[in-house]
């Protein structure tokens, strides 16, 4: 018996278990993909937000502001990626000043420190590659940004360090209450007994509020588009650089990435299919269009892949983090759509306090907060566009298959996101039959079981 | 590390430039090659093609790099196998010395200091990303030289039903070797309205084996969650703009893509040699000597070739200018002067062709269109080939046509699984793939030296199987 399971290993349901892993629990985190981070977390911009944009008093508004305080002293502890290079607003006319005014008195009011409102010159300054009808600039210069998938991937390690369980390619697809506790049932078969359920499935996390409530809640999957750039022009903006705020989201921001890409994106689309991750003509076209306003030339060719995310959009304007009242010890944390990635440290703070009311329990006397990344080595050169050596890539395949309490295989996909051989130019043109390789020396399978991203992704048929 | 020159690949090119230098008295000479074997893109180009200008024969890919091999082995010339160049750093000084960053297993991270130094990277292929293809992005999707090695040098198949995107060379020749693996090839298609392979590839790869060649089309979607499972292609008009009404939904679980090749100038840019926008290789002079002092490139990272036997004629002149370079210090850098690229004949589609009396001729590169005509006294005049070949040529396949094949054979205890083998002579036409069936079923046992002769009389033809690499330890 579980004393929680945590349903859901984004950079959520992750940061939970971290924040559970510091008391004496029984901690689990079941995910249905054979890795953590397969869902929105993977698929976003990366930003740590300042914290301007949420209404006052909201959820979204309280955790954006307190995550992204904790995120640099995280990045430290936790050996993640993060940069603080400042965003901006960008407003393309004279009228639309007095919304700018508006946003950075909201910031004001959520708390927000060091905003203000740069003239056109003083944005050109900052960033020159800055479109002519650029007129002013929100300046936040606690905007920063981070890698999303180390940032997921050392909650998760040091949680696992700490003594949380991992279970990967466990679908939940049934809960049964019982008087003491719950029982859940996984597509393979499984199942776990637990005390607290904290339902942390993103887009799913309807459906699974649904199996042990019935009061009704909804996650609309909100489809937004990217493009990525090689990091030949990586530097052509140093600021996160939005457009002013429409009825739909953010507009379409420009940014650096950490590992020095440079990303556009995304687009906003509501849509039924809560695996939709495609990529569509038009979107990608809204994006170069849109992109085209905040800066004078869109670097075209050096464009080196494309991809799309799902916001899990709960329809109430703000996160719905909460225990359900008809059914005691069961928590969600749905509708987590942006600013979630800049808010989940706070969120899993939160969380754990949620947790504690329900279950009070001792601290963990042998907790260890740090976590050391995957260092560069020099060495056998494997993945030549992001310089990776073989034995990073080694020691990122035995990390993930080694954070699992289960067997199960490890990705092509997995170690990208971990130590990046394929997210550079070639697109792993030259290193996947390496990683390939690798993955099935490491694991004494078969090279034809080494998958893109888990079962049913094989990528290569058989031999002759 | 000392050396007087770096070179940098050890592929045709690499290995051209080295054994030239060697010629014109430079003898200090290491090459750097990330591969655990020397070659390059040869060793997975295992179809014939290769050195008609060079060796007077057609060889195939591997036979071709273990000419070059034989070569620097017998000079001597050190090479640093598994070791990757990550930087070079010129100085300031116009002149000087170059040091370049390696990286290997056994010194980790070392310098090599070197008086002068040949860029012959290669190039790389242009990434789904950079076509801007929407859909999904599951499994399945390869670029064609990526599939290229799966197929020939690990003996793995990426898949069964397999659609190309794009009909460059690698594109039209992975058609081919995926057809003869087995595999459905359904189409190739090309978004211009010409193709940018050789017409010879085009008529040996894809007419031969009934597989249709779609020009202005493109693919607008990509269907599949975890594994491809179709793409939907559509005409596309004179602004390359897709015709929706005319879209089509192809059940595949292979995409190859072919839409071009990249020169591999990462390092030329951060060694400060300017960029010829036109070809995407550094600029140079007629010495091949880039804008920085002492660095010449050659080979496909200078541009990208159609014909080896070009990059190593082109490698043997960067190799000579380098040891010139080194030996008598020559100091004017002249004037750019960008290589020559060799036009392409244009590919007549079937459909424009004559039948009656018409024929591509793939007895070499240059692809001419033969007319066949017949005398009063039944005698054949060929005309419109640029050699003899047409001429010898038109007439078998008139009578008796006849083909090359190459492939692969399976290993037990060698260094690989697999070597990759050819017929030692053309066989008949239709006769295809009773060889491949023979072939595809054999399995011999290490050591295998190319040359050996591996199947006897294949399928009654007359024509031996040979191995055209090595396979031992
Ligand atoms: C386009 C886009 C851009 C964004 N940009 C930003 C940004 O710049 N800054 C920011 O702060 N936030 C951003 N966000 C928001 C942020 O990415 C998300 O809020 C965050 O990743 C949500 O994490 P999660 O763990 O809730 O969801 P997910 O990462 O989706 O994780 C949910 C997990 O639950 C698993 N799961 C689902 N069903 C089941 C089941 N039945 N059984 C077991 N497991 C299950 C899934 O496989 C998945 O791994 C963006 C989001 C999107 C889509
Ligand atoms: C699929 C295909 C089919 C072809 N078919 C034919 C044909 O039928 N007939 C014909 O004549 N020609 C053909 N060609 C053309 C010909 O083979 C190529 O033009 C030729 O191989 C290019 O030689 P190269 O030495 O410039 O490049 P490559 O062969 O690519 O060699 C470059 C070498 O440099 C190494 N390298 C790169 N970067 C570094 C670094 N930083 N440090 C150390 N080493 C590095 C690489 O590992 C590689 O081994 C074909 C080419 C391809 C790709």
């Amino acid at each position: 018996m579980h004393d929680v399971i945590i349903i859901g290993g984004g950079v959520i349901g992750c940061c939970i278990a971290r924040e559970l892993a510091k008391k004496q629990l029984k901690t689990a985190v079941l995910e249905k993909k054979s890795d953590i981070g397969e869902g929105a977390s993977k698929a976003n911009s990366g930003i740590v937000h300042a914290g301007f944009d949420a209404t006052a008093g909201t959820l979204k508004a309280r955790f954006n502001l307190s995550g992204s305080e904790m995120m640099p002293g995280l990045s430290e502890e936790l050996d993640f990626d993060y940069r603080n290079n400042g965003a901006m607003v960008l407003c393309f006319n004279e009228e639309d000043k007095g919304k700018l005014e508006e946003l950075l008195e909201r910031g004001l009011k959520n708390g927000v420190t060091g905003l203000e409102i740069l003239s056109q010159d003083a944005v050109r300054e900052k960033e020159p590659a800055i479109n002519e009808n650029v007129k002013y600039a929100l300046y936040a210069p606690t905007g920063a940004i981070v890698c999303p998938f180390n940032l997921t991937v050392a909650m998760a390690e040091n949680a696992a360090a700490n003594g949380v369980e991992f279970f990967r390619e466990k679908e939940v697809i049934k809960i049964e209450k019982n008087n003491t506790c719950y029982l859940i049932l996984t597509g393979d078969g499984d199942s776990f007994e637990t005390k607290v359920i904290v339902n942390a499935a993103g887009v799913f996390a309807d459906d699974i509020h649904l199996m042990a409530s019935a009061i009704p809640l909804t996650v609309t999957p909100r489809k937004g588009e990217y493009l990525l750039f090689d990091k030949t022009v990586g530097e052509m903006v140093r600021h996160t650089l939005f457009q002013m705020p429409t009825a739909y989201g953010k507009g379409v921001l420009i940014t650096p990435t950490v590992h020095d890409n440079l990303l556009m994106g995304p687009t906003a689309e509501d849509i039924d299919d809560k695996a939709g991750i495609n990529t569509t003509a038009d979107g990608l076209d809204i994006v170069l269009k849109k992109a085209g306003d905040s800066i004078k030339e869109i670097p075209r060719r050096e464009i080196i892949t494309s991809f799309a995310g799902l916001r899990a959009n709960s329809g109430q304007g703000d996160f719905v983090i909460a225990e359900a009242s008809d059914s005691p010890g069961f928590i969600d944390v749905a509708g987590i759509d942006s600013p979630g990635l800049s808010s989940a440290p706070a969120i899993g703070i939160y969380v754990a306090e949620l947790v504690e009311n329900i279950l009070p329990s001792a601290d963990n006397p042998e907790f260890v907060s740090k976590r050391t990344g995957i260092k560069s080595r020099a060495g056998e050169v494997i993945c030549r566009c992001e310089t990776i050596t073989r034995a990073e890539i080694i020691e990122a395949i035995r990390r993930t298959n080694n954070l699992f309490k289960n067997p199960g295989t490890v990705s092509l996909d997995s170690v990208k996101r971990r130590v990046r051989p394929g997210m550079g130019r070639c697109q792993a043109g030259f290193c996947a039959p390496r990683v390939i390789e690798l993955i099935a020396a490491e694991l004494k399978i078969d090279k034809t079981a080494v998958t893109k991203a888990g079962p049913g992704s094989n990528v290569l048929e058989g031999f002759l | 590390m000392k050396t007087d020159l770096a070179i940098i690949g050890g592929g045709p090119a690499g290995m051209a430039a080295a054994v030239a230098a060697y010629g014109q008295g430079t003898k200090n000479i290491v090459i750097i090659e990330r591969d655990k074997e020397l070659g390059g893109i040869l060793n997975q180009c295992i179809h014939h093609g290769f050195g008609l200008h060079t060796f007077k024969e057609e060889l195939t890919g591997p036979e071709y790099a273990l000419r070059y091999i034989a070569m620097v082995e017998e000079r001597k010339i050190p090479c640093l196998l598994l070791s990757m160049v990550v930087k070079i750093d010129s100085g300031e000084e116009p002149g000087g010395t170059h040091r370049l960053s390696v990286m290997q297993d056994e010194k980790g991270l070392f310098e090599i200091e070197a008086k002068a130094v040949i860029l012959a990277m290669g190039c790389r292929e242009r990434p789904r990303g950079a076509l801007n293809i929407p859909g999904y992005r599951p499994a399945g999707i390869y670029n064609a030289g990526q599939a290229q090695y799966f197929v020939n040098i690990e003996g793995f198949m990426p898949g069964k039903n397999v659609v190309v995107l794009g009909s460059g060379d690698i594109g039209l020749i992975m058609a081919r070797r995926m057809k003869l693996q087995g595999a459905d090839v359904k189409m190739v298609a090309e978004i211009m309205p010409y193709s940018g392979g050789l017409t010879r590839n085009i008529v040996q790869c894809l007419e031969d084996f009934d597989i249709p060649l779609k020009m202005s089309h493109t693919i607008i979607d990509i269907d599949g969650n975890d594994r491809l499972k179709g793409v939907t292609i559509a005409a596309v008009d004179e602004n390359l703009k897709p015709l929706p009404e005319t879209a089509e939904y192809i059940s595949c679980d292979t995409l190859l893509l072919s839409c071009g090749l990249i020169p591999e100038n990462e390092l030329s840019i951060a060694a400060n040699t300017d960029i010829d926008d036109v070809t995407g290789g550094p600029v140079v002079n007629d010495r091949f000597e880039t804008t920085v002092r002492g660095i010449f490139a050659c080979g496909n990272v200078l541009h990208v070739h159609d014909l080896v036997d070009n990059v190593s004629r082109e490698a043997a002149a960067a190799g000579k200018a380098a040891a010139d370079y080194i030996i008598a210090d020559i100091s004017d850098w002249g004037e750019a002067k960008r290589p020559k690229i060799p036009p392409k004949t244009r590919y007549t589609p079937k459909a424009d062709r004559n039948f009656d009396n018409q024929l591509v001729c793939i007895g070499c590169p240059a692809s001419c269109l033969v007319t066949v005509t017949k005398q009063g006294d039944g005698s054949l005049t060929v005309t419109g080939n640029k050699c003899p070949v047409g001429d010898e040529y038109t007439r078998k396949e008139l009578t008796a046509p006849t083909r090359y094949i190459a492939s692969l054979i399976r290993v037990n205890g060698g260094k690989n699984n697999v070597v990759s083998v050819k017929t030692a002579a053309d066989i008949p036409k239709e006769k295809i793939f009773d060889c491949m069936a023979e072939i595809r079923k054999t399995t011999v046992t290490a050591p295998v030296k190319a040359g050996d002769v591996l199947i006897k009389n294949v399928a009654g033809t007359g024509v031996d199987i040979i191995a055209t690499c090595n396979n031992y330890d």
